[in-house]
């Protein structure tokens, strides 16, 4: 049964249409990958899912949480779905830990015992246990972008979105952030990525979709989607230099 | 006659800095109250929350404090509210300091990067536990500095309360350099004593910039 169920969605910014009915499904358990050009709608998309863009026209489904135009039950939705941001965004006044564990506490009403474990256990999750009480300032970008995972990942969504969670690292630290995002897809986790890693892409996810012009241009299975094109915009965008 | 410039004359204005601080203090604590009402209600989501917010900062900003004062005082009693000189005082300086709060504070608040309030809302918090947890703790951190600033302009603007007859620091000055005619030691001494208030104030507040900074980079 589909976790992410969406509808004819509509997004604009003024008088710019970024997303012109967008309908889509995703299966529990299912890793799915949006990739298309800079202006494509792809990250809008991500962020409407959570509730961070209001859409005004349409339907989201996400985890049981219905979202439509009024915006009502959004918090609840969002303590089901996490999302990874491309600039990490972890709180500096906060050590490791804490940042972890705040949302668990204040949102969930976790004691700080419960909170404390949710946290060692997903940063040992995304290889970082030795951080608990670090810095978010004295990390690399590539262990911040992990700890933002783990941060998301404390209060157990049923989704995680991921929005071009490598494109601020350096090439030498996206490996290990891409190897923390595969094994949470071997865990089962359902997830969406808005990638550039084309190859990690038609490795990891089931399904890819391929995003032009705020519609679903082109959809399916990785492997198919990028051995054998069906659209020419699909065809240009992949042979187009965008790795 | 004219008196020497003795040690009581000395006690006199050295004692009437309570004056000072005291009006300091209150304005400090009624104007901070105001002024963090004022701030959040300026970064509101309701408009005219919004609007009414800036009308009273633009006000207060507007107005030099000796209005603020003259009308708090005179306007007052004007009015049938007849107010003690010290009473009028602390009242229009603490509006003086909710005005100048409350902008600052703003500013602070604004500073905080708005991918803050971004990632806090995904993780579901609410807009009170936002400001909690994660935007005002960092806020804090930006305000020291200007808000200390703010302090040590306030400590040298409560002089002007000496016009309505509080007797604090300048006013004791200037009373005892008429009763002695030794305006360089009477206001040498008036400024030794403004600036063992402020100069503490800048020292602390340089501490307490390093002591919040621990840990962090930059």
């Amino acid at each position: 049964m589909s976790v992410v169920r969406v509808e004819g969605v509509r997004k604009s910014y003024g008088a710019l249409e970024v997303l012109k009915g967008v309908s889509m499904q995703v299966e529990r358990g299912e890793v799915v990958a949006i990739i298309g050009r800079s202006g494509s709608g792809k990250s809008t998309l991500l962020r409407c899912l959570n509730g961070l863009e209001p859409i005004q026209a349409g339907r989201i489904e996400v985890a049981g949480h219905t979202l439509d135009s009024t915006g009502k039950g959004l918090r609840d939705l969002r303590k089901d779905v996490g999302i990874v941001f491309q600039s990490y965004n972890l709180f500096p006044h906060l050590k490791v830990g804490e940042n972890i564990m705040l949302a668990p506490r204040v949102v969930l009403g976790c004691s700080r015992a419960e909170a404390r474990a949710r946290a060692e256990q997903t940063l040992a999750q995304v290889g970082l246990a030795e951080k608990i009480e670090a810095w978010p300032d004295n990390l690399s970008g590539g262990q911040a972008q992990r700890v933002a995972i783990a941060r998301s990942l404390a209060m157990q969504p049923k989704v995680m979105l991921f929005d071009e969670v490598t494109s601020a690292l350096d090439p030498e630290l996206t490996g290990e952030v891409l190897a923390t995002l595969e094994g949470l897809a071997q865990a089962g986790m359902t997830m969406l990525l808005v990638t550039h890693e084309m190859a990690f892409a038609r490795r990891v996810a089931h399904r890819t979709v391929f995003m032009h012009q705020g519609l679903l241009h082109e959809e399916g299975p990785s492997e198919a989607l990028f051995s054998a094109p069906q659209t020419a915009e699909l065809r240009q965008f992949l042979s187009g230099g965008l790795k | 006659m004219i008196r020497e410039f003795g040690t009581s004359e000395l006690w006199f204005v050295v004692s009437s800095a309570r004056w000072t601080l005291a009006l300091t203090l209150i304005a400090l604590g009624l104007g901070g109250v105001l002024g963090f009402v004022i701030a959040l209600a300026r970064v509101s989501r309701l408009a005219p929350l919004r609007w009414l917010a800036a009308g009273w900062i633009g006000l207060v900003q507007g107005v030099p404090v000796l209005m603020l004062l003259f009308l708090s005082y005179y306007g007052l009693s004007l009015a049938g509210l007849d107010l003690p000189p010290l009473v009028a005082a602390g009242i229009s300086l603490s509006f003086y300091a909710s005005g100048f709060l409350g902008e600052i504070w703003r500013g602070c608040i604004q500073s905080v990067p708005w991918q803050q309030w971004e990632a806090s809302a995904a993780l579901a918090l609410s807009r009170a536990q936002q400001y909690r947890y994660v935007v005002l703790p960092q806020a804090v951190r930006i305000a020291v500095p200007p808000t200390v600033g703010f302090i040590v302009q306030l400590v040298k603007n409560t002089s002007i309360v000496s016009i309505i007859g509080v007797v604090e620091l300048a006013r004791a000055g200037h009373l005892v350099n008429n009763a002695t005619f030794q305006p360089m030691r009477v206001f040498c001494v008036v400024a030794l004593v403004y600036f063992c208030i402020c100069w503490p104030i800048s020292l602390a507040a340089r501490w307490l910039e390093r002591r919040m900074h621990v840990g962090r980079a930059g």
